[in-house]
């Protein structure tokens, strides 16, 4: 089973939910697909150690060959190539790697090569292992991680996907070919409208989804009234506790550091079972 | 020369919006742009009356004519995003609009066609012009939807003769983020003292290393953990950025959204003491 934890806004406890979740059930794994600010390994003792490199392919040009005839310059639908007085100039962070100047040039003057735009590593332990992925620095576009990560899932296990904020390419990539979502949000109004949009994204997805309300009592009911309203199932309440907070703050797990949240995850996980 | 000040935190929920709108409750002309295309909320407090709006149109996608198709399957080779399937049938929503298909189709039967992939807005607001957008669900190029409000913040500024521009940063390290830091003239990188928060923070601050744009930090709630808090100041000492401010948890922040209002307008409590004292700090940095 392929459970995707997901909110619009950042910052709601989505990586809480992710964490406790995986924590709670029996032979789950976990894959924190936020490859922009992985947060979940903080939670895991053990360290994380490198599977991999991943890497799109990029183009090189052999300049001698090159006629400077501008025709890849005209169809990188990126930008990623320019051609200044005499000079080909390549911009390796627009390249999405699509082979597509290999194809157009007349002369045969690229090749391609790796480009490497960040790694995957694993952490956690034999009965709960952690992947995730990170973005090198400067790189702009993480959904070749993404794409890579979600492979890891294993079908005899239960996996918690970790999404990216937002309801942009990389957050709705994650939210694709899951067997449930879990929506997290916070009782106000940023919260609210940032749900709304996820909503939106995740009909149209077609997965079967809730809501996780994260610092219930910080603000007032208005998602309660919006999910009764839009016949959204409400999975759970977290309470806006400070110790969870603090807790958090020094990579806890909640249900490590106040063992009777445990209870609430398992629930959530009785539910949504009954649900898919 | 008009500045500009983006407010960045690399994990969201830091409470960037709550300080970047209560800076533009403080700054005196100024423009502001909400960066964060992907889940923009500052117009939630500063409810824009919208003055123009703009399609934006993002990346071309891939459209087939069945017609025409021969089955050769070139499309289904060449396509490195798997938006064909072996039996050549398209999935456009998994399109990158890169425009091999087209290229490769021996019989025209692939064309690129436009699409809408969101709206950028100028409004007016009772702190002056705001510049905002919505990229819609699914949607990438969305560093070029902040690039576009940039621009526009950038021609309003110049127009009205405005020489701050306050940018709502988005969370993360990747395009968006790249797009709303290059070129402006400092960032504010606010930092929860959590590990989580200083490992995003970290990142971030690279980021802006990389671009070699000027940072400084503000920590906020930074009495949820001090341990925490001492070794941002540290790490700060360390990188060379100078802290301008420490805001200590405080519900007032939720209670200010709560109303819709900006916390400076709500309270004239610490927080929003803290907050104006923090502004001051940046106002000369700028
Ligand atoms: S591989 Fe594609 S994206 Fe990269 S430079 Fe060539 S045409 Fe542009
Ligand atoms: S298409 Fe080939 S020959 Fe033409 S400019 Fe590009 S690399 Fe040079
Ligand atoms: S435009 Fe590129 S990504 Fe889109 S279907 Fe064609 S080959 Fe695939
Ligand atoms: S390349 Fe053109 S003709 Fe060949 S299968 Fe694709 S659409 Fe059909």
């Amino acid at each position: 089973m392929k459970i995707t934890v997901a909110s619009g806004k950042g910052g709601t406890g989505k990586t809480t939910i992710a964490v406790n979740l995986a924590l709670s059930i029996k032979n789950s794994m976990l894959i924190d697909c936020d490859v922009e600010g992985p947060n979940s390994h903080i939670f895991f003792k053990e360290p994380m150690v490198k599977l991999k490199d991943v890497s799109i392919p990029a183009p090189k040009f052999d300049l001698d060959t090159c006629t400077l005839c501008g025709k890849c310059v005209d169809f990188c639908q990126y930008n990623a190539i320019s051609i200044v007085g005499e000079k080909l100039l390549f911009f390796d962070e627009l390249c999405h790697g699509c082979g597509g100047c290999k194809i157009i040039c007349p002369v045969d003057a690229i090749t391609e090569v790796e480009h490497y735009v960040g790694v995957i590593e694993k952490g956690g332990t034999g009965d709960l292992p952690v992947y995730h992925g990170m973005l090198n620095i400067g790189e702009p576009f993480g959904v070749p991680i993404i794409n890579e990560l979600k492979q890891f899932a294993d079908d005899k296990k239960t996996t918690i996907f970790d999404s990216p904020p937002g309801t942009a390419c990389p957050a709705v990539e994650t939210m694709r070919d899951v067997d449930f979502c879990i929506l997290v949000t916070e009782p106000t109004p940023f919260g609210l409208h940032d749900l709304t949009l996820t909503v939106d994204v995740i009909r149209e997805i077609g997965t079967p989804y809730g809501v996780v309300v994260n610092r219930d009592g910080i603000g007032d009911d208005r998602v309660d009234r919006y999910c009764e309203k839009e016949n959204i199932p409400l999975l759970a309440k977290i309470p806006n506790d400070l110790e969870i907070a603090r807790l958090y703050s020094s990579g806890v797990p909640m249900v490590k550091g106040l063992p009777e949240y445990r209870k609430l995850f398992e629930e959530m996980f009785d539910r949504i079972k009954e649900m898919i | 020369m008009v500045k500009e000040l983006t407010i960045i935190s690399g994990k969201g929920g830091c409470g960037k919006t709550t300080i970047a709108t209560s800076f533009a409750a403080l700054a005196k002309g100024h423009v502001m742009a909400d960066a964060d295309v992907d889940a923009a909320d500052m117009h939630i407090l500063l409810q824009p009356e919208i003055r123009k709006s703009e399609v934006f149109h993002g990346l071309n996608i891939a459209e087939k004519n069945d017609d025409l198709c021969i089955n050769c399957g070139k499309c289904y080779e060449n396509c490195r995003y798997g938006a064909f399937d072996p039996d050549n049938t398209l999935h456009p929503e998994k399109c990158e609009g890169c425009a091999v298909c087209e290229l490769v189709c021996p019989v025209n039967a692939i064309k690129m066609v436009e699409r809408q992939a969101g709206e950028s807005f100028i409004s007016d607001t009772r702190f002056g012009p705001l510049v905002h957008a919505k990229l819609h669900p699914g949607e990438e190029a969305s560093g070029k939807l902040v690039a576009l409000v940039r621009k526009r913040a950038r021609e309003v500024a110049e127009s009205q003769g405005k020489d701050i521009i306050l940018i709502d940063g988005p969370p993360g390290t990747g395009c968006t983020v790249i797009a709303a830091m290059t070129g402006v003239s400092l960032v504010l990188v606010i930092i929860e003292p959590s590990l989580s928060g200083i490992h995003d923070a970290k990142r971030i601050i690279e980021v802006a290393k990389h671009f070699q744009i000027p940072a400084i930090a503000c920590i906020n709630k930074y009495d949820i953990n001090m341990k925490n808090t001492e070794d941002i100041l540290d790490f700060c000492k360390e990188e060379g950025i100078e802290v301008v401010g420490k805001i200590p948890y405080d519900d007032t922040a939720t209670g200010a959204m709560l109303v819709e209002k900006t916390v400076v307008e709500f309270t004239n409590g610490p927080l929003a003491k803290t907050i104006k004292k923090i502004w001051e700090e940046v106002e000369k940095a700028l």
